[in-house]
This record gives C-alpha cells, sequence and structure tokens, in this order.
C-alpha cells in the first residue's frame, strides 16, 4: 500500500498498460455478437430496400416500394394500429396495476411475502405456454365464460378470440396478467426508498393517504416509472409470442402485431422485401420509444 | 402507522383477493391437467378424481423429455458462454480509457436498440448455408450473440463503480492482466454475474421464434417449439394438452420457487442501469 502512495504515477501507468495488453479479451464476445447481431441486421434493412423473395438467385432494387405497400396493405395498417394499441394499453393498465399492487404489498399486510412472489410468478413461465393457456381460458367452454355463466352472466359469456374486436383486448389482458409483476417489482424497489420518516412527519401534519402518496411518494418514484414505461413500451411493440398462440393473428388479420406479420410474410408467404421493411419499421419505433426514454431519464438525472 | 388496524384487514383481504385472480388461469391448468378426458365435471371445481394418464401420453407422445434436455443444454452452454465473454470484453472496455474502447463500447450498447425482427431474416440464411439448420449450436450461437448488449451493460456499469485498487495491488505483486482478471476481478463481479445468469437463463429458456425458426423440422426440438408441435397436433385434446404445458413449464417454475429471492433481485436489479 505505501510504496503505491508513494509513486501513484509509473504504478497507475503500468496498471492501464497491463489492462490494455488484455484488449483480445473483447474478441469472443465481439465476433458472436457482429455475426448473430451487426451484420443480420445491416443486411436485413437492405433487403427492405428489394423485392427479394428469399429463394431466388436475383433481387431487385425498389426502392421505398415496400415501405409504401405496408401503408396500402390492408393488413399492414391493421398490424401496426394493435401494436400501438397494445404498446399503448398495456402500458398503462399494466402500470397502474403494478403500482396499485406495489403499494398494497408494500404495506403491513401478513401475506405480503406470498402474494409478491405468486404475483411475480407469471413473468418467469414461457411465454408460448402463458398464450396457449389463455387460448383456452378465452374459449366457448373456457374457464373465463365458465366464471361468469357460474355468476350469472351468461349474456356476457361469448367466443373471445373469435370476434375481430374484442380478440385484441384478449391479448392485452393476458400481457398485463403476465407482466404486472414486473412493473411491481420495479415499484416496489423504488418504494422502499422512501424514507419512513418523512412518510409519519407528513401523517403528523395532517396528509392523508391519497396526499402522501402524490406529494412525497410520486415524486421519489420517477426513477421506477421511467424505466417501467420503457419495459412495457418496448415489450409491447416486439409482442410475438402470445399472439402466435392464441390466434396467430386472426381472426382475418385482426390482431396482427408488426412482428407476427414479419414472420408470416417472410417464413409464410416468401415476401422477405416486405417482412424486412417491416422490421426496419419496428425497429424505428423501438428507437424513437428508446430515445423518448433517454432524453426522460438525462432530465431526471440533471 | 404500525398497527394492525382493521383498515389493514380490508387491504389483507383485497390483496389475496387479487392474489387469487392472478392464480386463477395456473390453478385452471393444474386441475384440468388432472382431470380424465371424459371427466364432465365443472372445470372450475378441484379434480375429484386425479389421474396421471395425461401426463405419462403427453410425456410420450410429445417427446417431452428430450425437449426439456434439449432446452436445458441450450440454456447451460448459452449462459456459461455469455458470462464468459461479456464479463472478459467488459474488463479492457471499462478500465481503458483509449478510443477504441469507447467506441467498442458504444457498438456494443447500439445492439440494445436492434429487434431481433431485423436480423431474423438473414441470420436464418446464413444459418441455413453453413448447415446448421436444426442444429442446437444455431439457437446456441444466436442466443450468444444477441445477448452480448445487454451483458456486456451490466459488466461495464457494475466495473466502472468498482475501485481498481485490488488489481492494482495483484498488478504490483507481478500478477498478469490474465491474471489479475481471472482470479480478483472475476470473483469480485459476482453479484453482476448473478443477474446476468438469471436474466439471461430465463430469457433463453422461454425463447419460442428463433428455435421455431431453425429446429421445428428437426429431431432437436427445444421444449417451447415441442410444445407448439405438440398442441397443434392434439388440436382440442385439452387435458392432454394442459398437461404438456405444465411439463414445460414446471422446470421454470421450480426454479423460480425455490430461487425467487434471487430472481426477483435479479429483475430488479439489471434495469437500474
Amino acid at each position: 500500500m505505501a510504496a503505491r502512495t508513494l509513486t501513484p504515477g509509473p504504478s497507475r501507468r503500468r496498471r492501464r498498460n497491463r489492462v490494455s495488453s488484455v484488449w483480445w479479451f473483447v474478441l469472443p464476445a465481439a465476433a458472436f455478437y457482429i455475426f448473430a447481431v451487426i451484420v443480420p441486421s445491416v443486411r436485413g434493412a437492405s433487403f427492405a430496400f428489394t423485392d427479394w423473395n428469399g429463394i431466388s438467385p436475383t433481387k431487385n432494387w425498389v426502392g421505398l416500394e415496400q415501405f409504401q405497400t405496408i401503408f396500402s396493405d390492408p393488413y399492414g395498417s391493421v398490424a401496426i394500429r394493435n401494436t400501438l394499441l397494445i404498446a399503448v394499453a398495456v402500458t398503462i393498465i399494466q402500470n397502474v396495476i403494478g403500482l396499485l399492487i406495489a403499494l398494497g404489498v408494500n404495506s403491513r399486510i401478513k401475506s405480503r411475502g406470498i402474494l409478491r412472489v405468486l404475483i411475480f410468478a407469471p413473468v418467469v413461465v414461457t411465454s408460448i405456454a402463458v398464450g396457449f393457456l389463455w387460448k383456452n381460458l378465452f374459449a366457448p367452454d373456457g374457464g373465463i365464460n365458465e366464471i361468469l355463466r357460474a355468476v350469472g352472466l351468461d349474456g356476457l359469456a361469448q367466443n373471445w378470440l373469435g370476434d375481430a374486436d374484442i380478440a385484441i383486448w384478449a391479448i392485452i389482458v393476458v400481457v398485463i396478467w403476465q407482466f404486472s409483476g414486473y412493473s411491481m417489482v420495479i415499484f416496489l424497489a423504488g418504494l422502499q426508498g422512501v424514507p419512513e420518516e418523512v412518510l409519519e412527519a407528513a401523517a403528523l401534519d395532517g396528509a392523508g393517504p391519497v396526499r402522501r402518496f402524490w406529494s412525497v411518494v410520486r415524486p421519489m418514484l420517477a426513477p421506477a416509472i421511467t424505466i417501467n414505461l420503457m419495459l412495457s413500451i418496448i415489450g409491447g411493440f416486439k409482442l410475438f409470442d402470445q399472439v402466435f398462440a392464441m390466434t396467430k393473428g386472426g381472426p382475418g388479420g385482426a390482431t396482427n402485431t408488426i412482428s407476427t406479420l414479419i414472420y408470416q410474410n417472410a417464413f409464410q408467404l416468401g415476401k422477405f422485401g416486405y417482412g424486412a421493411a417491416l422490421a426496419v419499421l419496428l425497429t424505428i419505433l423501438v428507437a424513437i420509444a428508446a430515445s423518448i426514454q433517454y432524453r426522460l431519464l438525462s432530465k431526471q438525472e440533471g | 402507522m404500525h398497527r394492525y388496524t382493521w383498515r389493514t384487514g380490508v387491504l389483507e383481504a383485497v390483496m389475496i383477493l387479487v392474489g387469487a385472480i392472478f392464480m386463477f388461469p395456473l390453478y385452471i391448468l393444474v386441475t384440468l391437467a388432472f382431470k380424465a378426458p371424459g371427466d364432465q365435471t365443472n372445470k372450475l371445481l378441484p379434480t375429484v378424481d386425479p389421474t396421471f394418464d395425461n401426463f405419462t401420453q403427453a410425456w410420450q407422445s410429445g417427446a417431452l423429455g428430450g425437449a426439456l434436455m434439449n432446452s436445458a443444454l441450450v440454456t447451460i452452454v448459452s449462459v456459461t458462454a455469455i458470462v464468459l465473454f461479456s464479463a472478459a470484453a467488459a474488463y479492457p472496455l471499462s478500465r481503458v480509457g483509449a478510443h477504441w474502447s469507447k467506441f467498442t463500447y458504444f457498438g456494443f450498447l447500439a445492439g440494445l436498440l436492434l429487434p431481433a425482427q431485423l436480423a431474423l431474416l438473414p441470420l436464418y440464411q446464413t444459418m441455413r448455408d453453413l448447415g446448421l439448420l436444426g442444429s442446437l449450436w444455431s439457437v446456441i450461437i444466436v442466443s450468444v450473440g444477441s445477448s452480448m448488449p445487454f451483458s456486456v451493460f451490466l459488466y461495464c456499469g457494475f466495473l466502472r463503480a468498482l475501485p481498481p485498487d485490488y488489481e492494482e495491488a495483484a498488478s504490483l505483486d507481478g500478477a498478469s492482466a490474465f491474471r489479475a482478471f481471472w482470479s480478483i476481478v472475476f470473483p469480485l463481479v459476482r453479484p453482476i454475474t448473478g443477474t446476468v445468469i438469471i436474466l439471461n437463463a430465463v430469457a433463453i429458456w422461454n425463447e419460442f421464434l428463433t428455435p421455431l425458426l431453425y429446429l421445428s423440422n428437426s429431431s432437436h426440438k427445444t421444449i417451447t417449439v415441442a410444445i407448439n408441435g405438440f398442441v397443434g397436433q392434439y388440436g382440442a385434446q385439452w387435458n392432454l394438452i394442459f398437461a404438456g404445458i405444465l411439463i414445460s413449464i414446471l422446470p421454470i417454475l421450480l426454479a423460480y420457487f425455490l430461487l425467487q429471492k434471487y430472481i426477483v433481485q435479479g429483475f430488479a436489479s439489471g434495469l437500474k442501469g
């Protein structure tokens, strides 16, 4: 220790040199990353400007034609609308539910420990299995309708996934069920940073629970809110597994998301160019969401 | 504020109801999986006459045992490679203040913005041209590559906050940079290694689209692809399907309930960066 404090200069320089000597430590990570992400992403983006079918040896440059197709194709506009609807609806509802549950299990109730464990459990469950499970729950003779009939609401029982207007909301319900526990956990981490004394002082000053939440707790939850919004927006944009399992994009394309449409076009219809254009559009949406989040976060810190 | 009042009691009742609503789908899953196909009793009620037949049939006809092994293999090999490669890459990237390391770091971060869908189509062709379709290696390679941005990001964040004193001391004692990394730095970053393992293991075990594209026509399926094929094959036999689904999610649920403290921590701490 003494030698190091006496001669800080040389030892520091030597350490730098030593770490620099292992620059090749980056190589395995970079090799896999470039092979599996960078090169195919760049190639994928370039396919978006061609009419390639994925098999034929020739592909023609078509400029922005594929992007125009997205907006003239009825499936394309429905998929975009669904993707945005899912992202917005899931983000709002999931975070409100997650926050309310977090406040509930951050209290003195005796079951708080077990409730946290149970409500987070769906987060780790395989999405494709979750989709199949809920496909049955929403079936005409499935669990949801059984419950409605059991409580005398027979009139509400219906074929949830067969109706174009309702099916998309059924998918939204599933995503909210699966990931509210995730929002809860992030909010709980934020709530644990709220000092008990401040809350007690506010209570002594006569602030009720709502006032205490709005004036004391909410400002301290700002980072948790930003992270939660970001996770649910990006998760909503990319949604694939649950839709694939529940409806395959049907009925009649009514529940397609951009992701399911990419899959259908590229791998079932042989429209590689069109699928690639949809993927580029998805990338732009994700990038916009991420840059908004980056601004919000730096505003909070600055 | 510290007492358990009647208000707390009401809140407790409401929260237990909320918990029950969240558990309802899993309750139905378990109940139906144990019901015989001909059982006409109300499906909301617990099974009076539970049977294991659905499970044995699902296990055999869905080849679920082999699929679980494949998923375990893919997850273990991928996560091991991810931990070693991303920790190693993060060491010079977080410690060397040169242009090349900053540039490389941001190159990795750019990957956080790229959705997998963009790389999906060209990667599929590359795998086909390399003759890797149907091989678990295709899924492993893609999993490792696409996990790099987030894992490198987590390790770099942790290493920047870690003072270099221990490595310096080791350097003074004559340890090589390689030795300093392996014997000093890697053990010190253990907390973030736990997070990297948990987040990647859950994601890779549950991954569906990539293995679906690469493995669905082969005999080497992961559990997500196997369950998709199984559901397609047994259409309306829901008792059988639910047994298969239950088998497929049981490993991850067991791991969760055994390690829930660490898993929840891993999910919460991985996001603070």
